[in-house]
């Protein structure tokens, strides 16, 4: 982080271009995100075209009102997000903390809830690989979607847990005062982060949840 | 060569500059010059260069005779892995973006510093990292999956270091994204005043269109090789048949990283050639705007033709057929260039500068790779020379004939700029020759070897293909010392080249508008650019 | 070249002429296209060398008649590679009808390969000249490749599905052929010789030594070892559908869909039984994964595929 934060750093020629350097850097950055989930789309998308009914079987086992509210959670910490950005470029610095440790309890909330559903998984031997011996009869490639479920949550909260450092970076940052109106830009960024990381969850909630309707 | 005579650098008299700013180890590990970044990484491609290097020297000894001259099938698998795997990710892949390109991005378009230098410096150390995973495999015992880590085997199979080196190359990818991220932001957002698109050198373009593959590419690789590994761990089915996973699923996102892989390999060189072929001839590139685009065409071209990889590997009849006619469509652009650069030529003043000669040799062994892409294009052709050593020839002329001509033409061309002094001219002209003729007779024969019907990755061969396979060792032992000359007057020029001026070739471009080597922040004052690229004097001569 | 060297695999097959007149095409317009762009470097070169040191060239001016014309022929030029190629892939997806089945079965590090009649071999393949011959392919563990370079033809063999090749030789011999995807440390050593022999010859050699059962009987014993018939009655009066007449004909599923009945869906059936089960049934059938190889269950396909509804239904009644 720039050590006078209201100048530009040496390779800049003003605080304008850096602002701008910076939010292209995250669009790009957003990019190669939306590529490295997309590998993992693709091919979940080829495996529910070929074993559907494996797909809605596994589906059905997941806990739809936590997965529900979790989004619910989610959206909720996106909200709050978008009043730090805000409180950061309208210079209110205490709105600007309670705003960001709000997400940081949101998305922990979120974090939370998902490792209880892994629990569950795990006691009804969920687990593909490791531990997968469902009650009864199930279809054959119930496995490779747990294999999926696992995989994209998993990224997915590995993305969360980033955002929460950085979002306790942040918040140090901001209650030291380095933000200002005209020089905010780390909000601006680890925002649009978060906020892409919450969108994956909109596409996976539905993918992975309501598979076959319910 | 030894009667140079030696200026004896005294501090105090020569002007302060990005090498002699600081001194120290930590003046280098902790810097965030892209200047010296590049050096960091000129010195690491090098190091992985040698070690992939060895291996080739042990491939090609092994292949002297039909029953395996030096080790066993298992040790042969091994050497031809970590080759690949080497050179691939750990040198082609950044020879000329990490190293040309951090040196020369902000220089040619008149910036202090790429826009994100620290995450430029993290870039190298990432790069580090996946580099001493891989190493550790090597030492460890070694991979035996090729560099195309194919499912099932790669995840159920082999009993080697998988893990390891799935993670070294995962880590790698994420120096890519950052390289690929910084120029992207840099190209866009940094220009010098005046400094428009259309006058951006032809290096940038081929630059920018990199960093797209680097972004749009590397994750897929990155995440196809988080699922081999995650199945290897954890005995999941992603690819594995038995559990309904599909091992073509995996062919398809490996190759939709690791064909656009391959441009970002050749892209950058053609780059570099059109610096070099406009500098040498004295000439403004004929049609800039053409091989301008060229270079994103083929970037975005490049993510659809992947599974021209995969025609005898059970696609559907169709997808062959789709992907056979986009094949050629990317081979339409680089064929584009080819004529352009030769056009520049036209009444040109023509130079056999030795960074003249390697580009070009880079034209003819990149053609001859081009249009022998051409009969791998062409299904029935293919299904005959897949997975023979006519494919090993044709990547080989386009990776190493190609890109690696072009990383030392570019590297001989920006030497007096990155170290400040002039290499030993006669010595660079011989290696250029001593590389072209060597690399010739190495992989030509393996043309013909691949028509003849040889798979790859055989260390045991039906005794008829002998003769050819000990011609293309004799070649690779000439290539070898070809590649060891300039490695040997380039550090030798480092103390005891003479010193280089500003602008040794007379050429245009910011980077020669600045002092030889540049200071930390390349520029006394910010550059105003008030001309196209390569505007070259020139004679207007009456048409009648 | 020094003397001896053949450039090319001998032509063994009916692909082989064609391949290497596609390659000829190639080569010729490849090879004067780039022998025009490095004549034309070597004469400017000379032509237009630097002959002082501060030399100005005259003004060139761009083309953009030539550009269009250099990105035009180059691509219509490429159009012809592409339907020639092309139209050789075609054929080579085609099998003739009533070729030879042969099963291919590659695992690491060998080839093993039985003809309908029974007669199995391992890295050698004996065929008939002038008669096409089909290879179904699957492999036991890894992907292999089967590649006869005088024929011209390769194929990956993947493990979980049916691959298939075929070629129709023209010429007595032997040949080569090769593992052309690498699956391990003895990939080089999945070699081995395909012998095409005289129709009569081939006969002599089908008859040859010890007479084992055919594809088809070694299915029939597999069908009444595992039981199979307790549930697959012929007259379809059982708990599962009859088989009898069912390869190669569309089946109506439990979800509404139709899937042809070819090799493939059957041997999903046996190893996923619950996959695609069919309509008006329950999906009872447990899965036999582990206890069938890869030989086994083309053992069973081609039994299955022998299963024709006769003449007179009443005759029904006496199919195995």
């Amino acid at each position: 982080m720039p050590e006078s934060y209201a100048v530009a750093a040496h390779q800049f020629d003003d605080l304008e271009q850096q602002q701008e350097a910076s939010s292209l850097g995250i669009w790009v950055f957003i990019a190669t995100e939306i590529m490295f989930f997309g590998g993992l789309f693709t091919g979940y998308t080829v495996y529910r075209t070929q074993y559907f009914a494996s797909f809605v079987a596994g589906s059905h086992l997941l806990d739809l009102k936590l997965g529900a509210f979790n989004t619910a959670v989610l959206i909720g910490s996106s909200l709050t997000m978008a009043l730090a950005v805000y409180a950061a470029q309208t210079g209110k610095r205490k709105a600007l903390v309670v705003f960001l440790i709000l997400t940081m309890i949101l998305g922990s909330m979120f974090l939370g809830i998902k490792f209880s559903e892994y629990a569950t998984k795990y006691e009804h031997h969920l687990i593909p690989g490791i531990r997968f011996a469902p009650e009864g009869a199930y279809p054959p490639q119930m496995e490779l979607y747990f294999s999926f479920y696992f995989a994209m949550t998993a990224l997915h909260a590995l993305h969360m847990i980033i955002g929460l450092g950085l979002l306790a970076v942040l918040v140090g940052m901001a209650a030291r005062g380095r933000f200002s109106p005209e020089s905010h830009n780390p909000v601006e960024v680890i925002g649009i982060y978060w906020h892409f990381v919450d969108i994956v969850w909109i596409f996976l909630f539905p993918l992975l949840y309501l598979v076959g309707g319910r | 060569m030894s009667t140079v005579s030696v200026e004896d650098p005294e501090r105090s008299e020569s002007p302060v500059h990005y090498l002699n700013i600081h001194y120290g180890v930590k003046s280098w590990l902790l810097t965030t010059d892209h200047k010296r970044i590049a050096l960091l990484y000129l010195a690491s491609i090098t190091f992985f260069f040698l070690i992939g290097g060895t291996a080739a020297v042990l491939i090609r000894m092994n292949l002297l005779t039909p029953t395996g001259l030096l080790v066993e099938p298992a040790t042969y698998n091994k050497l031809f892995s970590i080759h690949g795997i080497v050179m691939v990710f750990f040198f082609l892949i950044p020879s000329i973006p990490a190293v040309l390109g951090n040196f020369l991005v902000p220089l040619m378009i008149g910036a202090r510093d790429l826009a994100f230098p620290k995450l430029n410096l993290l870039s190298w150390y990432v790069y580090i990292v996946g580099g001493m995973f891989t190493l550790y495999a090597v030492i460890a015992g070694g991979v035996d999956t090729g560099w195309t880590f194919y499912a099932p085997y790669s995840s159920t199979y082999s009993n080697s270091h998988v893990m390891a080196t799935a993670l070294g190359v995962f880590i790698t990818g994420f120096s890519s994204i950052l390289t690929g991220l910084n120029f992207i932001v840099t190209i866009h957002k940094m220009r010098a005043p005046g400094m428009t698109w259309f006058r951006l050198p032809l290096f940038i373009w081929a630059m920018y269109a990199t960093s797209v593959i680097f972004i749009l590419g590397t994750p897929v690789l990155g995440i196809s090789i988080v699922l081999i590994a995650l199945e290897r761990a954890f005995h999941l089915g992603f690819f594995n048949p038995a559990l309904g996973g599909d091992p073509l699923l995996f062919q398809h996102l490996f190759w939709f990283y690791s064909h656009p892989a391959v441009y970002i390999m050749i892209l950058p060189a053609m780059g570099v050639e059109s610096e070099l072929i406009t500098c040498f001839s004295r000439k403004r590139i004929f049609g800039y705007s053409f091989v301008a685009m060229s270079s994103l065409a083929i970037a975005l071209l490049g993510f659809l033709v992947w599974a021209h990889h995969m025609f005898v590997a059970g696609v559907s009849m169709y997808a062959g057929m789709v992907f056979s006619i986009l094949s050629y469509l990317v081979g339409v652009p680089s064929s584009v260039k080819v004529f352009n650069w030769t056009a520049t030529l036209y009444k040109g003043s023509i130079s056999y500068s030795a960074p003249m000669l390697y580009g070009m040799g880079f034209i003819g062994l990149f053609s001859m790779g081009g249009v022998t892409g051409m009969f791998l294009a062409s299904l029935g052709m293919d299904v005959h020379v897949h997975d023979t050593y006519f494919v090993i020839a044709h990547f080989h002329y386009i990776m190493v004939g190609g890109a690696v001509m072009a990383y030392l033409g570019g590297i001989h061309y920006w030497w007096p700029k990155i170290s400040g002094r002039l290499y030993p001219e006669g010595w660079a002209r011989f290696s250029a020759l001593v590389i072209f003729l060597g690399f010739n007779l190495t992989f030509f024969p393996q043309y013909i070897l691949g028509y003849l019907g040889m798979p790859r990755r055989y260390p045991v061969y039906p005794p008829e293909f002998q003769v050819l396979n000990v011609m293309s060792t004799a070649g690779a032992s000439i290539l070898g010392i070809g590649y060891l000359i300039p490695l040997i007057y380039l550090i030798w020029s480092m103390r005891y080249g003479p010193v280089a001026s500003s602008n040794p070739w007379g050429a245009t471009g910011l980077e020669w508008k600045t002092a030889s080597p540049p200071p930390t922040e390349n520029f006394e004052e910010t550059p105003v650019v008030t001309e196209e690229a390569y505007a070259y004097p020139s004679r207007e001569v009456k048409v009648a | 070249m020094p003397p001896g060297i053949p450039l090319a695999p001998p032509q063994a097959s009916t692909f082989a002429p064609g391949v290497d007149h596609l390659f000829l095409f190639l080569l010729g317009v490849t090879g004067s296209v780039a022998i025009l762009v490095f004549l034309l470097i070597f004469v400017f070169a000379v032509k237009y060398r630097r002959r002082s040191p501060d030399e100005i060239p005259p003004k060139v001016h761009e083309s953009i008649f030539l550009e269009v014309g250099w990105i035009g022929i180059p691509f219509l030029l490429m159009m012809v590679m592409f339907g020639w190629g092309a139209s050789i892939y075609y054929q080579e997806f085609h099998p003739p009808a009533g070729s030879l089945e042969i099963f291919v079965v590659g695992k690491q590090w060998m080839w093993k390969l039985q003809h309908p009649e029974g007669k199995r071999e391992i890295n050698e393949l004996h065929v008939p000249v002038g008669r096409p011959v089909k290879l179904t392919m699957t492999s036991e563990d890894v992907i292999h490749d089967f590649f006869v370079p005088a024929f011209r033809i390769k194929k990956d063999v993947l493990p979980g599905r049916y691959s298939s090749l075929w070629f129709e030789a023209t010429k007595t011999g032997r040949y080569h052929f090769f593992c052309s995807q690498y699956c391990g440390t003895n990939h080089s050593e999945m070699k081995g010789w395909v012998d095409v022999m005289s129709p009569a010859d081939y006969q002599q050699w089908l008859g040859g030594g010890a007479g084992g059962e055919s594809m088809e009987q070694a299915g029939a014993r597999l069908f009444q070892k595992f039981a199979c018939t307790n549930c697959h009655h012929p007259d379809n009066s059982g708990r599962a559908p009859t088989l009898v007449g069912v390869y190669g004909k569309p089946v109506k599923l439990s979800d509404g869909s139709t899937v042809v009945a070819d090799d493939a869906y059957i041997r999903e059936s046996i190893l996923r039984p619950a996959a695609k089960v069919v309509a008006g049934y329950q999906p009872i059938m447990p899965t036999f994964q582990g206890q069938l190889n890869e030989e086994g269950i083309l053992q069973l396909i081609a039994y299955i595929k022998s299963l024709k509804i006769p003449e007179t239904p009443e005759r029904m009644k006496t199919a195995p």
